[in-house]
C-alpha cells in the first residue's frame, strides 16, 4: 500500500457545502511508547458525515482524543474554522463547539433523561437557553419527550445512546464526534442508532463518526476515511471507500501492504 | 485426533448476550494457532473458559483427551496450559525476579536459577532486580511470558502479545514464540495485529458473535469472504441506496 497520507482525496459529498469545518494536517500523536498517529491529514466537510474506520490499533480513538484536547499532538495542526485547537484545553475546545460522545456508556443512570440532557448545556449557565435547547432536541428525537421523566438507567442500550446524542446536541455543536456508537449494541438496535445519526445530520449537524461497523458507517456517510497503523490509507466519498476492494486487505493484512 | 486442545460446542452467556455460541475450536499439537475476530467476538471469553476463569454454560474443553471443562485456573495451569493476559497481571511493587518466584513450586536456589534462565530467554534478565512496575508495557508482556514458562506448560495461550508494543519488541516476541514452538510448545494466540498473526500462525480460527466463521491457513483466511464480513460489519443497506449523498 503506497497511497500517501491523505490518499486520493475525491470530491466532497453532494450533501455538504464543500467547505471544511475541521482540517487536520500532519498530525503525530503518541503516548510515550512510540507514535500512534503517524502523520494524519484529513478534512471534515461542513454539513456532512465523515466516517473514520479501520482495524483495531489504527489510531481512531487517539484521533478523537487529540481533537477533543485530551491528548496533545507532538506535531501537526487541527484547525476548526480559523483556530488551531492544538494546545487548547478540552474545555476551551468544547466551548468552540466540538462535542464528543464517548465510546463507553456515559449517562448518569440515577438521573432522569431530562436531567442528563440538561447537563449537556451546563457550561452555558443559562436556564432559559437550556430549556429552549431541550425543546429543540426533543424536536429531533420525539421519542425522548416520552422518556423525559424516566431514569436513564431504566432505558435500553439503544435508547441510552439517543439520550447521549441528545445531551451532545444541547450545545448545538459545530462538530459532533461519535466514538463507535454501535459498540455493544444488538444488531437489531443498530438501525435505530444509525437512523438517529442521520436525523442529527439532516437537522444540520456536522458529524465525525468513528465506527467499528465499517460498512454501515460508510454507507451512512458523505465522506469516508480508512486508517491503519496510524495513517490514512484510503479516503473519498463514503461510497467510494465502501466499494474500494483494498479496504479488506487493510483489515486482514496481505495484498495491499505487500504491494 | 491430533488436537492437543479442543473446545466442543462451548456456550457462554453473560446476561442475555451470547459471548460464545456453539464454539468448537481445535488446536493441533505443536502448532502456532491464531484466534482472531472483531471486538466482542468472544476471543477472550474463549480463553477464559479454557483456562477456568469463566465457566462454560454448555459444551466441553479437552486437553489431549482429558476433559478439563470448568476446572479451576490453578488446576488448568498445573495440567499444562499457561496463559498471559491482555492487560498484564504482574505485581508492580515486587522486583522482576520476585514476580518470577511467586509462580515457582521448586526449592529456592533451583527456582531462582530457572527463573533467571527464563528471564534471559525473553531478554529482560538485566532488569531482574528492578521493580516490575518500572518495566515498559512490552517488557511486562515478556515478564508474563517468562512467568508462564517457568511451569513448562505444553500449551501457551497469549492474549494480545503484540498489542501496545513497539515494532522491534513485537519482532522479538515473535522470535521467542518461534523458538519455543520449535522446542515443542503449542500456542494459541489472540491478536489484532494481522501481520503478526498471519506471519506467525500455521492456522487461524476466526470468531464472530461467539461462533467460528472460518478456520484455515492464513492465506485462505485473509481472502475469505466470511472473515471480511465479520470485520467490516453488517451492511444496513435497504431501499435507500446511499442516503449520505443526498441528505
Amino acid at each position: 500500500m503506497t497511497t500517501p497520507a491523505g490518499g486520493p482525496a475525491q470530491g466532497a459529498g453532494a450533501s455538504t457545502t464543500g467547505r471544511s469545518v475541521l482540517k487536520i494536517e500532519g498530525l503525530v500523536v503518541g503516548y510515550g511508547g512510540g507514535d500512534v498517529l503517524r502523520g494524519v491529514s484529513l478534512e471534515v466537510t461542513e454539513g456532512g458525515i465523515t466516517c473514520v474506520v479501520g482495524p483495531n490499533g489504527a489510531g481512531k480513538s487517539t484521533l478523537m482524543s487529540s481533537i477533543s484536547g485530551l491528548l496533545r499532538p507532538r506535531l501537526g495542526s487541527i484547525t476548526l474554522g480559523e483556530e488551531n485547537l492544538v494546545g487548547m484545553s478540552p474545555r476551551q475546545i468544547l466551548r468552540l463547539g466540538v462535542v464528543q460522545v464517548p465510546q463507553n456508556h456515559s449517562l448518569f443512570r440515577d438521573m432522569t433523561v431530562r436531567e442528563n440532557g440538561e447537563l449537556g448545556a451546563d457550561i452555558l449557565s443559562d436556564r432559559a437557553l437550556t430549556a429552549r435547547r431541550v425543546t429543540a432536541v426533543f424536536d429531533i428525537f420525539p421519542d425522548l419527550a416520552g422518556w423525559a421523566g424516566k431514569k436513564a438507567g431504566s432505558l435500553s442500550g439503544g435508547q441510552q445512546r439517543l439520550v447521549e446524542f441528545a445531551r451532545a446536541l444541547m450545545l448545538e455543536p459545530r462538530l459532533l464526534m461519535l466514538d463507535e456508537p454501535s459498540m455493544g449494541l444488538a444488531p437489531k438496535i443498530l438501525r435505530t442508532v444509525f437512523d438517529a445519526i442521520r436525523q442529527m445530520n439532516s437537522a444540520g449537524t456536522t458529524i465525525l463518526l468513528v465506527e467499528q461497523n465499517a460498512r454501515a458507517g460508510l454507507r451512512l456517510s458523505s465522506q469516508g476515511v480508512v486508517m491503519e497503523s496510524g495513517r490514512v490509507r484510503l479516503s473519498g466519498t463514503g461510497r467510494e471507500v465502501l466499494e474500494n476492494p483494498e479496504i479488506g486487505a487493510l483489515y486482514l493484512g496481505g495484498a495491499v501492504s505487500a504491494g | 485426533m491430533s488436537a492437543l486442545l479442543r473446545t466442543e460446542d462451548v456456550r457462554k452467556a453473560y446476561g442475555g448476550v451470547h459471548a460464545l455460541d456453539s464454539c468448537t475450536v481445535e488446536i493441533e499439537e505443536g502448532s502456532v494457532a491464531g484466534l482472531i475476530g472483531p471486538n466482542g467476538s468472544g476471543k477472550t471469553t474463549l480463553f477464559n473458559v479454557i483456562t477456568g476463569y469463566a465457566k462454560a454454560d454448555e459444551g466441553q474443553v479437552y486437553l489431549a483427551d482429558k476433559k478439563i471443562t470448568n476446572v479451576t485456573p490453578d488446576k488448568v495451569f498445573a495440567l499444562g496450559i499457561g496463559r498471559t493476559f491482555q492487560l498484564t497481571r504482574i505485581f508492580a511493587s515486587l522486583t522482576v525476579l520476585e514476580n518470577m518466584l511467586v509462580a515457582s513450586p521448586n526449592g529456592r536456589a533451583a527456582a531462582r536459577k530457572r527463573a533467571m534462565e527464563q528471564l534471559e530467554f525473553v531478554g529482560i534478565h538485566g532488569h531482574h532486580a528492578e521493580l516490575a512496575g518500572t518495566l515498559s508495557y512490552g517488557q511486562r508482556k515478556l515478564l508474563e511470558l517468562a512467568y508462564v514458562l517457568v511451569a513448562d506448560p505444553a500449551v501457551i495461550l497469549l492474549d494480545e502479545p503484540a498489542g501496545g508494543v513497539n515494532l522491534s519488541l513485537i519482532n522479538h516476541i515473535a522470535e521467542r514464540i518461534r523458538e519455543l514452538n520449535a522446542a515443542g510448545k503449542t500456542f494459541l494466540i489472540v491478536e489484532h495485529n494481522m501481520e503478526f498473526v498471519m506471519g506467525l500462525c500455521d492456522r487461524v480460527t476466526v470468531l464472530d458473535s461467539g461462533a467460528v466463521v472460518a478456520a484455515g491457513p492464513p492465506d485462505i483466511i485473509r481472502t475469505d469472504r466470511r472473515v471480511l464480513n465479520a470485520y467490516l460489519g453488517e451492511d444496513l443497506a435497504d431501499d435507500d441506496p446511499h442516503p449520505g449523498e443526498q441528505a
